[in-house]
């Protein structure tokens, strides 16, 4: 007989690249079937949009690059990128919005920095920071009113006007300005609270309706994956607590700042905490690396919300960790079985 | 730095025993009933023994039979060499029939020279000299014995028993019995404590006699409910007291020494260490076995338990083997379909290797040899890039970051892998099973170690060189010298027979004094004496303090060759003689200076 002589070990476990990108969006299911029954079309189509517009440039520059394209496009790391650069988008976006996000998070972010696992920065998020600088008006006044599916004026045809065609986002009702974040945010410097909860974003006696059950999704979702061991909790946790702690320190009086529930559950917290941060090619590593790494995400998108001019801070948090995650993995070493640390060169 | 602890804790089995978590480890499929149906079988004598005389760490066993002798059963043909070696007996009766190179089961398909014995079929003993207690012989007869019988390792590592035994036996407080067996597939140890639980503990015995601890661990993974019930009625009267059979729940690599260490104690051996640094003292459940047979019994060690598994074998079992017996002989016995393999892996699924070819003898690290279909374990996918997803760091057993290690063993940064605690990596396999990648990385860390070990020798290497030119131009210098004071006493002794010849001249002649200058003339700069010029008390101190440093050095060089570089040990022993010498002539020109001072 004909052996093979490989190395061990010879027997590996269940998992697989492809199989870690779908669980974990899968796990995003819940909260996007949430984004379309709250906000409207806007986010399928967008997200189909992203995703297509993904693989198409994920195959010509594999091919440029010389790499088998059925191999990269079936490991299912550019469709992810798409997803969640899609979900974190506003609703009714133009086309060219996303389209152009989509090539920079693929092309620039990812394919020049070597491909898959060479990235230094989260490619979704250098998309949607690209998309928020350069274009402030479309990523800000796009966003949709939390309302019933098909009622109102959120029919599918509304949203594939507002997407491909060029309608005045200022005319439809269904539109907003911002995110509740937002909102709060600058209308609690001239009304109280209860004033500012009397807005339309806020309406039905909820807070941030809509975002409240999309946040709760997310969540639900990351504990899946924490339970699946797809991630850790330790950047999330990190995340979610720091984040807390500032709310909890700077905007324990409602009346002034935007209060904590609203920093957990009304903009892209969850979403950052457990599918963006926790981006395993572009943080720390080690755990307690996480740890720190949360940490710093948590506090940048606390002072950027409150202090800061962008809307929703977590991707430019997000990056500016990413920055930081070599030197944190420097300094988080975990110490090995048996090794004395004090022995350890710099430290 | 952040005042973190390693992820492990203590916890309690269902048993009330306290146990510490691994950090990482995993959990693969086990595997194990199925070679474990039947008990333990013995392999049916075969016509011809292949024995290799290198079987363990450490160096060539020496033949010391000829080829056409006649051999008996456990007779010694080939003895060990040196400190760390071990002998090998004949695994049968029978006759020599060749000596000479063939290929044994080793990761690089090396070859080794082997006694090749055919059997005469009637297993015929060598007169044995059985011991029916320990307390009437000499701790040292006991570890003479156990070095005679070739026992080695069984556990994997194979090295020689009696070497460990000899360590220091005044700190040593806790025996560990490893009876975990922790890779999937294998079996041997668990039907060993099985069936043979009476054996281990003779062995705990021996090895009790020599160090008397104060408490005795039997580690048992959970997933061997009969073994562990087998060891714990087992347990002798006399040990009771002392011995503690305990269990754990099932993880992957529990039972790499130091990770057994750990679970039990909470403790670690130091990084480059051994447990002994730490009081601890561990031994296999099959080594002990085979210490008690051959202490109690005098038989040397001839055979061991071998796991043959996987779907492509038709009796899965374990058998008791004779070491030579060829493995396509064990695998006819054991029905492998041969058609059905793809791989035959000598060991486990994770740490196990390949072989090339069944042609080869069974050792005695031999504990399994596991040969699967292509569906039972499918060969990995094509490796894909890392996504950094930190899996690998998740599951490893010593807290490495595994990929950081991969990283820098592709980029050839050897000092960062090292730095990263390359050294510490046990190449447990845990990291590469979960990649979902399919990264070979325990590969990635085999080729770094190997790069950094051969940097090294030849560091070492470079370093013998340059000993050796020293030693050499310290022979030249020394050689010049001598000549150089030859040719001085010479000259100064026609000097003086010149003077003498001179003088008598000078009876005759009146000019005594002008010819006596004239003889020195011819000298101007040297002294009539052959006594080299005298040197002042700071210059011989200098000399000395330049002395006693060169011999320090020297002889710290002997003391490194005398453990790696034999041929060298002569010639710097000469050194330091001779620098000894010129020591003791310079100390006593110094007490004559400072006298006359
Ligand atoms: S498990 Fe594999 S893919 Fe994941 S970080 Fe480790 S080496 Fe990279
Ligand atoms: S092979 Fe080495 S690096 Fe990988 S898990 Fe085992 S000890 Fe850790």
């Amino acid at each position: 007989m004909a052996l093979l002589t490989i190395t061990s070990p010879h027997t590996v476990s269940n998992t697989s690249v492809q199989k870690i990108m779908l669980t974990v969006w899968a796990a995003t299911l819940p909260g996007f079937l949430a984004l379309v029954v709250f906000f409207g079309w806007g986010y399928l189509i967008n997200a189909i949009l992203a995703v297509t517009t993904a693989l198409v440039a994920e195959a010509v520059i594999v091919r440029l690059r010389r790499r088998p394209v059925w191999t990269c496009l079936s490991d299912g790391s550019a469709m992810l990128t798409a997803w969640l650069l899609a979900l974190a988008l506003p609703p009714f976006a133009p086309w060219w919005v996303t389209v152009v996000g989509v090539l920079a998070a693929i092309v620039f972010a990812k394919h020049l920095y070597g491909g898959l696992g060479h990235n230094p920065f989260n490619p979704a998020m250098v998309g949607y920071a690209l998309l928020l600088i350069s274009f402030p008006l479309e990523m800000t006044t796009r966003w949709a009113t939390p309302d019933a599916l098909l009622l109102d004026g959120h029919s599918f045809y509304i949203a594939w006007t507002a997407v491909f065609g060029d309608l005045n986002p200022l005319q439809i009702d269904a539109f907003t300005m911002a995110t509740p974040l937002d909102t709060y945010k600058y209308d609690i410097a001239a009304l109280t609270q209860a004033e500012v909860l009397q807005q339309g974003i806020f309406a039905k006696g909820y807070r941030a309706y809509g975002w409240e059950w999309v946040s709760l999704l997310y969540l639900i979702g990351g504990v899946v994956l924490i339970f699946r061991k797809v991630i850790t909790w330790h950047t999330p946790v990190a995340l979610l607590l720091t984040l807390s702690v500032m709310a909890l320190l700077f905007s324990w009086d409602g009346d002034t700042r935007v209060p904590l529930s609203l920093h957990l559950l009304g903009g892209a917290t969850m979403l950052g905490a457990f599918f963006i941060a926790t981006d395993p090619v572009s943080s720390a590593t080690s755990n307690r690396g996480k740890l720190v790494y949360g940490a710093g995400i948590g506090l940048l998108i606390y002072v950027i919300r409150t202090w800061g001019n962008y809307p929703d801070a977590v991707a430019f948090a997000v990056l500016l960790m990413n920055f930081a995650a070599p030197l944190i993995d420097y300094y988080t070493r975990p110490r090995a079985y048996g090794e004395n640390t004090n022995q350890r060169e710099g430290l | 730095m952040w005042g973190f602890t390693r992820a492990g804790k203590p916890r309690k089995n269902g048993e009330g025993q306290t146990y510490w978590t691994l950090p990482g480890s995993v959990h693969p499929p086990e595997n194990k009933t199925q070679s474990l149906v039947n008990a333990i079988q013995a392999m049916p004598l075969v016509r011809e023994y292949v024995v290799p005389l290198n079987q363990h760490i450490g160096a060539f066993a020496l033949p010391c039979v000829d080829v056409g002798q006649h051999v008996l059963k456990g007779e010694l043909i080939a003895e060990a060499a040196g400190f760390i070696s071990a002998p090998a007996h004949a695994p049968t009766s029978g006759e020599v029939i060749a000596i000479e190179e063939r290929q044994v089961p080793h990761a690089s398909g090396l070859t080794t020279s082997c006694i090749i014995i055919r059997a005469d079929g009637k297993d015929q003993w060598r007169p044995r000299e059985p011991w029916d207690d320990l307390q009437s012989h000499r701790v040292a007869d006991i570890l003479a014995r156990v070095q005679r019988s070739g026992v080695t390792g069984l556990g994997g590592a194979s090295f020689p028993t009696a070497v460990k035994l000899s360590s220091d036996r005044d700190h040593i407080d806790t025996l560990i019995v490893n009876g975990t067996e922790c890779e999937p597939y294998i079996t041997a140890d668990h039907s060993l404590m099985r069936e043979r639980a009476a054996a281990v503990y003779a062995g705990i015995n021996v090895v009790d006699h020599l160090y008397h601890f104060n408490r005795i661990l039997v580690a048992i993974e959970d997933n061997k409910p009969d073994a562990i019930v087998a060891m714990r009625q087992a347990i002798p009267d006399h040990l009771k007291e002392r011995v503690e059979v305990r269990t754990f729940p099932t993880r992957y690599p529990s039972g790499g020494e130091k990770q057994l260490i750990y679970i039990l104690t909470g403790r670690e051996v130091p990084s480059g260490g051994l447990p002994l640094d730490i009081g601890m003292l561990c031994h296999n459940v099959g080594t002990l076995a085979a210490l008690s047979d051959a202490v109690f019994h005098d038989e040397p060690l001839l055979r061991r338990i071998t796991t043959v598994t996987g779907e492509a074998v038709a009796r899965p079992g374990n058998y008791d083997t004779l070491i030579g017996t060829p493995m396509r002989e064990l695998c006819r016995v054991a029905g492998v379909n041969t058609d059905k393999a793809d791989r035959v892996i000598m060991g486990g699924p994770m740490m196990g290797f390949a072989l090339p070819h069944t042609d080869l003898p069974v050792v005695k690290a031999t504990n399994c040899l596991l040969i699967p279909t292509g569906t039972e374990l499918p060969l990995p996918g094509v490796a894909q890039p890392c996504i950094r997803c930190g899996l690998c760091e998740q599951a490893c057993p010593a807290s490495l970051l595994p990929q950081q290690l991969m990283w820098f063993a592709q980029a050839k940064e050897l000092d960062k892998a090292e730095d990263h605690r390359l050294f510490d990596c046990i190449e447990c396999g845990a990291c590469a099973y979960v990649c979902p990648s399919n990264i070979p990385l325990v590969q990635y860390y085999r080729a770094a170690k190997g790069q950094i070990r051969q940097e090294q020798a030849e560091h070492k290497q470079a370093e013998r060189a340059r000993v050796r030119f020293e030693a050499r131009q310290a022979r030249l210098d020394r050689e010049a010298a001598e000549k150089e004071a030859k040719r001085q006493e010479r000259a100064a002794a026609a000097a003086r027979a010149n003077a003498a010849k001179l003088a008598a001249a000078a009876s005759d002649s009146t000019d005594v004094s002008d010819a006596v200058e004239r003889a020195k003339s011819k000298h101007p700069d040297k002294p009539t004496a052959a006594t080299p010029p005298a040197l002042t008390t700071e210059q011989l101190t200098a000399k000395l303090s330049n002395l006693t440093g060169r011999v320090a050095k020297a002889e710290s060089k002997l003391a490194e060759a005398r453990a790696d570089a034999p041929e060298q040990v002569k010639a710097l022993e000469t050194t330091v003689n001779k620098l000894q010498e010129q020591i003791k002539k310079v100390q006593a020109d110094l007490a004559r200076a400072e006298e006359q001072n």
